[in-house]
């Protein structure tokens, strides 16, 4: 008797997959050693913008050298790289070689590529080429690129604007005219890096009399990849397979189809043997993907008593040099999110992506949301300091009431449930937010050099990019739903191969959780199979927090399928009709007959011998399904943090940091609150630490560790968090997401705080990072100071 | 090429290596010991440490020819048989995600708790600040280092 009565679902199962990482028996792309590899090694541009003339024949002689090639020598084998979304129908996509052939437009920019025998032999021979750069003017600002007199990114472009979009919703004009409070402010989004831990590695490896290739990449999107792999070289996608091994982190940077992978295939395709590629960090920074960059300009109006009537919002977004695979959708992912948990009668939104001589944006964590959301909650804050409101009434006074779900709000969304108040309620009273306030006034009082500030985020954001046509009335090229299936084996176990491809998120547990109360198997006897497009044909891979929403809803989905099979031959095994079967604990049951039972297993094996069936059924236990769902799902939550600011020093402390997430039914909660954990860091880094920063020749000037600060266990604190279970009206399931929950909401938790704690001295504003240099000169300008 | 002698995980080796080849090069490409990963090009993210005669060292900060004569220890070779206390803490307490920085991690941690038996959450902290996690937050890997110093300070007293 294998059956177990215990619900798994809900419970805070260990994870499957820690048992090789703890033990460093991992698969990483780069671990992976086949015989005969070569290595290849990149030279890139040290120059944001000029030509270039390269010559490679110098660096063929060196010692281990197979092949060298400039841009030049592959432009006609290398296909451009795709951007997937098409955000208007007159944007400006300019070519994207994998080499750049005569023009490097920033510094990164991949110009030749040498192919040695070992990593370091392709390392050294990149000295042997010889370059001849001729520098062309470098724009890096987005507001003097779209001016007339810029120089241009792309010459043949004629312009450094990508798109212009806009969109209107309500009479803004009349909203503003009438309201008698209006505040205007601009933000900063600065450009992130994702710094996933694990640099880029792509492995390809030929089999070259069958044309066929075996591609490890540590990417999150193996499907993808084999998608625009097979377009791009022509090679049939049946005769390609990406496997996605052990991946080590991603955060979006790794949902791209990069230069490199097309790269590699290219070269083993020529070569005949197994190409390997690995970034090092110096390269992760300027080559692959960088997140945010925005410039918003946000005007807000409001009754006197504060009940907003209108929001404005308008975007410069930065591109970098090109199109990656979704870099203009970025900012527009954002659009529908700025009106955030509030009600309004008119929103107007306007964005413009821009091109400049730096490295192109793409998804990070959030991916638009995380920009919108800060805005937001930022302009709550200054339209609660402006009407000397405090800032959790004045988000009460505006939020969405828990009765008005599902809510279909001013951009065209309909959030499906949500209960704002709850969660503040939550939050509000692990934080002892009177009791915070209390000190506030007390410290304010009394002149202390270091100030308290309390800072709020209410927020929602939007989980499992779908429908389809949604993203296809919107230009993107692919779709939102997912594939999944189950199969019981003969023996008993059962194997759920899913389409998302998990790169830390533990889909292994939470998916074997989902699929052992369905059909009342053990947990341990579950494997999860993915990241083998081989294995797991089917898919559109992970990103968005779409896994659960999606994928498991699939995954869930095809073992009500398997169960609703085993009963059929249950039913027939037993000789009764199937309305007279119960199913419990993994057993069938005749109803009123006892010991007339079927295990799972029992039926599994009859399933494969298939001896006994009843007509048209079909031997194995087995289903697919691919779901596509009806709506997003909206998970929300409050965070509520307090700072301590030395006004001597700019120095900031994050003293507590409350979390109260609602993110719809949760499987696993230990992995929910790792994921909000781990969002928290990102968000708060973002806040506080970090930034890209360039110097007027287009130069990273944060392009290592040490420059760019990401926090260590030091620089952050330790976090309260809690739930409530709102569960989705979208899924039967109930199940929302939860990966991006945390980043999206600490970053206006924080920064509001650090505001408010100096608002006294007429701050209104510090930039991000706040680091203390930041805080410091907002301080000294805000007093009248030149900073 | 130099001649060194390492003892790797408990096993003896003498293996020719190039002079400028890193410690973590050597364990990867001429041992094997594909456990200890690459985060970074500056010494900077801790996820090669590795043992070196009982010290957590950067694998990525020494040259292979600085081992010579030396015991190293990897992610590899730190459990015998049964899990180290650090490795199941780090399981019980969900602290890692992709896993990446993990071995890096535990391996800094080891000797962590070997200088301090019972540290403040702000020591462990401040011992594990040259170790970058992208993923957890940290909350949790202080949260099983402490765990694991408490059962190995159980197992010793
Ligand atoms: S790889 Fe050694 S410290 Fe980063
Ligand atoms: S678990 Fe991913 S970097 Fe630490």
């Amino acid at each position: 008797m294998t059956a177990t009565q215990e619900q798994e679902v809900g419970a805070a199962r260990r994870r499957k997959e820690d048992a090789h990482l703890i033990t460093g028996q991992t698969t990483w792309t780069d671990n992976i050693q086949l015989p005969g590899t070569v290595h290849a090694a990149l030279l890139r541009s040290p120059m944001a913008h000029a030509r270039v003339r390269v010559n490679v024949a110098a660096a063929r002689n060196e010692p281990g050298v197979v092949a060298a090639y400039s841009g030049a020598d592959l432009a006609d084998e290398l296909a451009g790289l795709p951007s997937a979304w098409q955000v208007t129908p007159d944007w400006v996509a300019p070519e994207h070689k994998p080499l750049a052939v005569d023009e490097a437009r920033y510094a990164g920019d991949a110009i030749a590529v040498v192919v040695a025998d070992t990593r370091a032999h392709a390392v050294d021979a990149l000295d042997a080429i010889e370059v001849d750069y001729d520098p062309l003017p470098v724009v890096l600002d987005m507001e003097q690129a779209i001016a007339d007199s810029s120089p241009l990114v792309h010459t043949e472009a004629g312009t450094n604007v990508c798109f212009r979009y806009s969109d209107t919703f309500g009479d803004v004009d009349a909203a503003f005219a009438n309201a008698p409070v209006r505040i205007t402010r601009r933000f900063v989004q600065q450009r992130l890096v994702a710094c996933a831990m694990e640099p880029r590695s792509v492995l390809v490896a030929p089999v070259p009399a069958a044309g066929e290739y075996t591609v490890w990449s540590s990417t999150q999107i193996p499907h993808f990849v084999r998608l625009f792999l097979a377009m791009l070289s022509g090679v049939p996608e049946s005769r390609i397979r990406v496997i996605a091994p052990d991946v080590g982190g991603g955060f979006g940077s790794k949902l791209d189809i990069y230069a490199e992978e097309l790269l590699a295939l290219t070269l083993a395709r020529k070569l005949g043997r197994p190409v390997k590629w690995t970034e090092t960090r110096s390269e992760a920074f300027q080559a692959t993907v960088h997140g945010r960059d925005q410039i918003q300009d946000l005007e807000l109006a409001a009754d006197a008593d504060g009940r907003i009537r209108g929001l404005r919002v308008n975007l410069l977004a930065d591109m970098g040099a090109y199109l990656q695979l979704l870099t203009p959708a970025i900012p527009l992912l954002g659009r529908a999110m700025f009106p955030g948990i509030y009600k309004m009668d008119a929103y107007e939104f306007g964005c413009v992506g821009v091109f400049t001589d730096k490295t192109p944006t793409d998804a990070y964590r959030g991916a638009g949301r995380p920009e919108a959301t800060f805005a937001i909650e930022r302009m709550l804050d200054e339209l609660a300091a402006e009407l000397h409101v405090d800032p959790l009434e004045m988000r009460r006074r505006n939020w969405i009431r828990h009765e008005e779900f599902p809510y279909a709000q001013i951009a065209g969304l309909t959030y499906d449930s949500g209960n704002y108040e709850a969660a503040t309620a939550r939050a509000t009273e692990l934080f002892d937010y009177d009791g915070l306030r209390a000190e506030q006034a007390r410290r304010r009082e009394a002149h202390d050099p270091v100030q308290l500030g309390i800072g709020v985020s209410t927020y929602t954001e939007m989980c499992g990019l779908a429908p389809s046509r949604w993203l296809g009335e919107r230009g993107y090229a692919g779709g939102g739903w997912e594939a999944a299936t189950v199969r019981v084996l003969p023996t008993g176990k059962v194997e759920a191969v899913i389409g998302t491809s998990p790169h830390g998120q533990g889909h292994v547990t939470t998916f074997s959780q989902l699929v052992a109360d369905t059909l009342g198997v053990p947990f341990d006897d579950i494997e999860v199979i993915h990241g083998d497009t081989a294995a797991a044909p089917a898919g559109l891979d992970t990103y968005g927090s779409r896994s659960l929403a999606v994928g498991g809803v699939a995954v869930w989905r095809a073992a009500q399928r398997v169960l609703g099979k085993a009963k059929t031959l249950a039913a027939h095994l037993l000789e009764v009709s199937e309305d007279d079967l119960e199913f419990s604990g993994g057993t069938f049951a005749v109803r009123g007959t006892p010991g007339a039972t079927k295990s799972i297993q029992e039926v599994a094996f009859a399933a494969f011998a298939a001896h006994s069936m009843p007509d048209g059924f079909e031997p194995t236990l087995s289903a697919d399904f691919v779901l596509e769902p009806d709506d997003f799902s909206f998970p929300h939550g409050t965070h509520l943090c307090a700072t301590e600011v030395d006004t001597e020093t700019g120095r900031v402390t994050i003293r507590s940091y409350v979390a109260v997430d609602d993110v719809g039914k949760v499987v696993n909660p230990m992995i929910v609150e790792g994921q909000v954990h781990g969002g928290l860091a990102q968000g708060i880094a973002q806040a506080l630490h970090e930034g890209a920063r360039y110097d007027a020749d287009g130069n990273l000037t944060t392009g290592t560790m040490v420059d760019y600060t990401p926090p260590t266990a030091a620089d952050l604190p330790s976090f309260t968090l809690d739930r409530t279970e709102t569960p989705s009206t979208n899924n039967p399931l109930g199940v929302k997401g939860v990966g991006e929950a945390g980043t999206i909401a600490s970053t206006p938790a924080v920064v509001n705080a650090v505001v408010d704690a100096l608002r006294p001295f007429g701050v209104a504003d510090v930039p991000m990072p706040c680091t203390p240099e930041n805080v410091w000169r907002a301080l000294h300008e805000a007093q009248g100071g030149a900073a | 090429m130099t001649r060194i002698s390492v003892s790797v995980d408990g096993t003896e080796a003498v293996d020719e290596v190039e002079p400028r080849t890193l410690l973590v090069q050597y364990l990867r490409e001429q041992r094997g010991r594909t456990g200890t990963p690459v985060g970074c090009d500056t010494s900077n993210c801790g996820a090669c440490t590795v043992l070196v005669d009982g010290r957590a060292v950067k694998s990525c900060a020494l040259l292979a020819v600085q081992a010579d004569g030396a015991e190293v220890t990897t992610i590899q070779g730190l459990a015998n048989g049964e899990l180290h206390p650090l490795q199941k803490a780090f399981h019980e307490h969900h602290a890692l995600q992709c896993g990446y920085c993990t071995p890096g991690m535990i391996m800094a941690a080891v000797d962590l708790l070997d200088e301090v038996a019972d540290p403040s959450e702000q020591q462990v902290r401040e011992g594990l600040e040259g170790n970058l996690c992208r993923c957890t937050g940290y909350q949790n890997i202080v949260t099983a280092v402490r765990d694991a110093a408490a059962e190995l300070r159980g197992a010793t007293s």
